[in-house]
This record gives structure tokens, sequence and C-alpha cells, in this order.
């Protein structure tokens, strides 16, 4: 046995950092909280306001615009009758709007992180440990702190899905950058492009297929977490999960868990068709 | 440095060094043991060894070598693409190793342009705004920047291609636009690193003579690297021969032709002489 007094608990410094945080900085964790709230209730009144048909034009106007194949814009078209066939229309929404607020977040924050990092090899230093620390740490070790500061809600669902879905809209980004060729970045600064010039005109709008991989992986990544997060306050289709695995209702919790599953797939071919769009022409 | 031999030359390198190592600035250039073992190094390299030279304006100066002389380097060195260890340049009477970040920007804006073996277009814009890219960074506006731009898409052959991207276009197609796009900001100085060496011998030829015209109507002093020892007797009004980071003779491509500074230099030369020969020969027996 490893020796007792040899024993140092970090938890209750912990703890103490976080009473700290919660009594010093309130106005802090209510602006950030009142900001997510109001991009999340305007994002949920526009879904909520649509009808059901509208989703099934938008998804079959994207899909063929994306993909241009009338297969796959038929089977996005048809995928989000079984939602609600099942009755969880309603419920898809609210997990809808919770992921767009996630996603719009994570790249507002993202992206520009992302160039930091490939600009400065510092930056992506400091940056990348973080980021493996975000993906790796257990999604439930920061619901508890997520609850403190936020209290219960959807508002603390988003804020969790953010830690877990934000990595790969910043890796992609710098990735991205860091992989434009050297031929076309050595060309636009020997006509005097500027390190902003360099960004604006060369390296970012090359790196955008890249960074829209990014976007669709945040994607996926936020619907990962919508069970998790329901356990906070998220509600949605996970709460549907959550409810029918305390009750152990097989059935009820795969019609929920097969919602999910159709939210990610649409999403995943529309996000994915877009990055395909927006690659330079090739031959 | 006399005002009427800055007059003169639009490029003179006095000494320059480029060292690729991690500790550049600890290596002393005299020593000729020291360089040595720069040599011998797996990871340094001497790219560029004191050389010194001047190109006339409205002259097309040809640096010839096989790969790995340091060609390359020598003329990134001239835009600061490569930033030299030690030495001078002077493009144009601009100081060029000198100039701070805002006035390199300016220089490379308006002193001088390149183009580049691999092209180095941007795949996401078209022709157009490929050969208009130089002014846009100028923040020209867009009616004349296009209106330019269209000047030398026609000057060049590609009118009707403007909409086009650089993937659609063949390589003797791209480099056309790379041309355009090094001409439309009106450089006193052209660099050009290997532009027709991807391109088949034929249309290599056709651009060879479309860029002598344009220089005859121009005026414009190119800077030509080549490993093509024909491309560099047909363009070339001097050419320098370079090797292991130095040039090893420098004068015009006759004098070069006929007398051979050295061993390497006689072998580079020799299939072109042997080839002149022959040719002379048919010609006097067909006359006798």
């Amino acid at each position: 046995m490893f020796p007792e007094r040899w024993e140092y608990h970090v938890a209750e410094p912990i703890n103490d950092v976080i009473n700290w945080m919660l009594n010093s900085f309130q106005g802090f964790f209510d602006g950030i909280s009142s900001t997510i709230l109001t991009l999340l209730l305007f994002l949920n009144d526009v879904l909520t306001a649509l009808p059901w048909w509208m989703y099934i034009l938008i998804v079959c106007v994207l899909a063929w615009f994306t993909t241009k194949s009338i297969l796959t814009t038929i089977v996005l078209m048809l995928l989000p009758f079984i939602i609600g066939i099942f009755g969880l229309w309603q419920l898809a929404v609210v997990t809808l709007s919770v992921i767009l607020t996630a996603v719009v977040v994570s790249i507002v924050i993202g992206v520009p992180v992302g160039v930091l990092m490939a600009e400065s090899d510092f930056v992506a230093d400091i940056v990348r440990p973080l980021l493996d620390l975000m993906q790796t740490m257990p999604s439930f070790v920061y619901l508890i702190p997520a609850l403190m500061f936020f209290g219960l809600g959807r508002v603390p669902a988003v804020l969790a899905t953010i830690v877990y879905s934000l990595p790969p809209v910043i890796r992609l980004t710098n990735l991205g950058l860091r992989q434009v060729s050297d031929d076309v970045q050595e060309a636009a600064l020997s006509y005097g492009a500027t390190r902003w010039q360099l960004l604006k005109e060369v390296r970012v709008p090359l790196a955008i297929p890249s960074i829209l991989a990014g976007v669709n992986q945040t994607t996926m990544m936020a619907l990962a977490m919508v069970v998790i997060a329901s356990m906070i306050g998220g509600g949605g289709l996970g709460y549907e999960v959550l409810r029918s695995i305390n009750r152990i209702d097989v059935g009820a919790g795969f019609e929920a868990g097969i919602s999910v599953v159709i939210l990610a797939v649409i999403i995943d071919r529309l996000t994915q068709g877009l990055a395909k769009r927006w690659e330079p022409p090739t031959v | 440095m006399s005002k009427a031999i800055e007059l003169r030359n639009a490029i003179e390198v006095t000494n320059l060094w480029k060292i690729f190592t991690s500790n550049a600035d600890q290596v002393d250039l005299t020593k000729e043991k020291e360089l040595q073992a720069l040599e011998d190094s797996d990871e340094d390299t001497l790219a560029v060894r004191d050389t010194t030279f001047s190109v006339r304006k409205g002259e097309v100066f040809v640096v010839m070598g096989l790969s790995g002389s340091g060609k390359s380097t020598l003329i990134r060195c001239l835009l600061r693409l490569t930033e030299p260890t030690s030495g001078t340049i002077n493009i144009n009477g601009k100081d060029v190793c000198n100039l701070n970040t805002k006035q390199l920007t300016e220089f490379r804006r308006k002193e001088a342009a390149m183009v580049f073996q691999h092209y180095g277009l941007l795949p996401h814009r078209s022709v157009l705004d490929n050969v208009a890219f130089g002014l846009k960074l100028q923040s020209i506006a867009k009616e004349e920047r296009y209106e330019r731009a269209m000047h030398w898409i026609e000057r060049v052959g590609l009118t009707g291609f403007e909409n086009y991207y650089p993937a659609h276009l063949s390589g003797g197609m791209q480099q056309r636009v790379g041309i355009a796009r090094a001409l439309v900001c009106n450089p006193p100085v052209l660099l050009m690193d290997e532009p027709f060496s991807g391109l088949d011998p034929l249309i290599r030829r056709d651009m060879q003579d479309e860029l002598s015209e344009i220089q005859a109507s121009l005026k414009t002093t190119i800077f030509f690297v080549t490993h093509d020892l024909d491309e560099g007797m047909r363009l070339g009004d001097r050419m320098a021969v370079m090797r292991k980071g130095q040039f090893v003779q420098v004068g015009t491509p006759d004098e070069i032709l006929a007398d051979p500074a050295d061993e390497y230099v006689a072998r580079f030369v020799q299939d072109k002489r042997i080839r002149l020969e022959k040719a002379n020969m048919k010609k006097t027996e067909a006359s006798a």
C-alpha cells in the first residue's frame, strides 16, 4: 500500500478556490451567463417558430446545394420524419438550440484562437496542453463547477458542451493555416504582403476547408455531449435518454438515442458537404 | 559608391553570405576551417558564399548552376525572403539589408517582382484576381486593378481565361499568369527563379521568346536563375556559373563558351561546344 502519511489532498484547496471565485467574480459569471442565455433564447425562439416542414425544406435545399446528389438529398429529407414519428420533435428542437449555441460560441472563440496558434508557436505551445486537458478530462468533473457558477439549466449545459466541443475547431484551424503551401505564402510575401494581408488573403481562405472540418467535428462533439449535458438541465433528447436509463426503459431510450443519431447524421453530412464546396478548384 | 555606378547598376551585391545553421552569428566567415566544418556538416549548409556581383540596368543577368548550388537561395536573398547572413544588397539604390519591416514591404511592392518555379499562384482566386494580386496588396481600387491586370492578361496571351482557376490551366499557362502578375506592378527589376524548368521543351522555347520580346520592349532588368545552360545562353546578356555557393565565372555567354574559367565550367559547356562545332562543320561542308 502507498504510505498513508504521504497523502496530500488538493480537493479542499480546489473547493476553496471555486468558492472564492464564486464570491469574487459573480458579476463576470453573470455576464457570461446572460450573454449565452440571450443567444440561446434567440436561437430557441427562431427554431421553435419554424414550422416542421420548414426544417425539411431547409435540409433539402442545403443538402442539394452542398452535395448535389439526389439520393443523399432524399435520404436526408426523410430522416427528420423519423424523429417526428417518434413524437420527439419538440425535444429535438430544444437539443438543436443547445447545440447550435455551443457551436456558435465555439466558432467565435475557436477560430481566432486557432489563428493565433498558427501565427505564434509560443501561443500554440501554451494552448495545446489546455486542449488536451479539455478533451481528456472526464466531463462529469467540470459539470459540478459549471453547476455552481451558472446554476441548473441550459446555460451551464451549453458551457459544459463548449468545453468539450471547442478543441476540434481550434486544432483544425491551426492545422489548416499551418498546412498552407509555402510556395503560395512565399509568393504573396514577395509581392509585399504584410503579415495581416498574408493571413487575410492567403492563409485563412486556403484553410477554410480545414476550418469547416473543425466546425463539423465540433458539432459532432457537441452532439456527443447532449446526454451528459442533460444531467445539469440541458433538456431535450438527452434528458429523454437519461430518463429512460433511470427507468430502464430500453425502447424509449432507443427512440431518443436514434433521434440524436439522426440529428448527428444530418448535421454531419451538411457541414461536410459545405467543407467540400469550399475546396479551391482542382483538376 | 559613386553616383554614376549607382545609376548604371540595378542590382549590386557585395560579399553576400547565407549560411543555414542554428548559430550563424558565431561563425567566423574569415576562418576557412570553420567554413569547411559547415560544409562537411549534415545539418548546416553554406548556401551562398562571399558573392559579389552587379547587374546593369536593362540587362538580363542569368545565374546558372545545378541544384544545390545556392542559386535559389541567392535570388531569395535579394528580396529577403531568405534573410542573408552578411553582406550588402543594393537594388535601385535601396540598401535592402537595412530596410525595416515597413520599408521592406514597400520595397517588395514597388521595386522588384518575382516569378517562381512552382508558380505560387493562389488556387482559390481566378486568373484575373491572381494577376491583380500585387495591386490588391497595394490597396489599388478594383477598377484600376482589373484594368491593368486585363492589359497584361492580354499581353501574355491569356485573353478569355481570366475567370479560370489556376488548377484548370496547363503549366505553361500558369506561368504566364505568374509573369503577368509580376509585370502588372511595373517593377524595375524582375527576379525569375527557374520559371520555365517545369515546362515542356517546346513551350519553354515559346516562353523564352516571349520573355525576350517583353524584355526588349520594357527594358526591365531581369535576374534569371536556371539550371539549363541552353536557356541561360539564349536569354542572358551576361551569365554567372554558380557552384557550391560561389560564382565560378561571370561573363557573356560567348566568353564562357569560348573560355571556360575552370574544369567545372568546361564540363558544363562541353556538350554545347561539341554541338556548335558540329553545326559549324556542317555549315562549312555545305558552303564548300
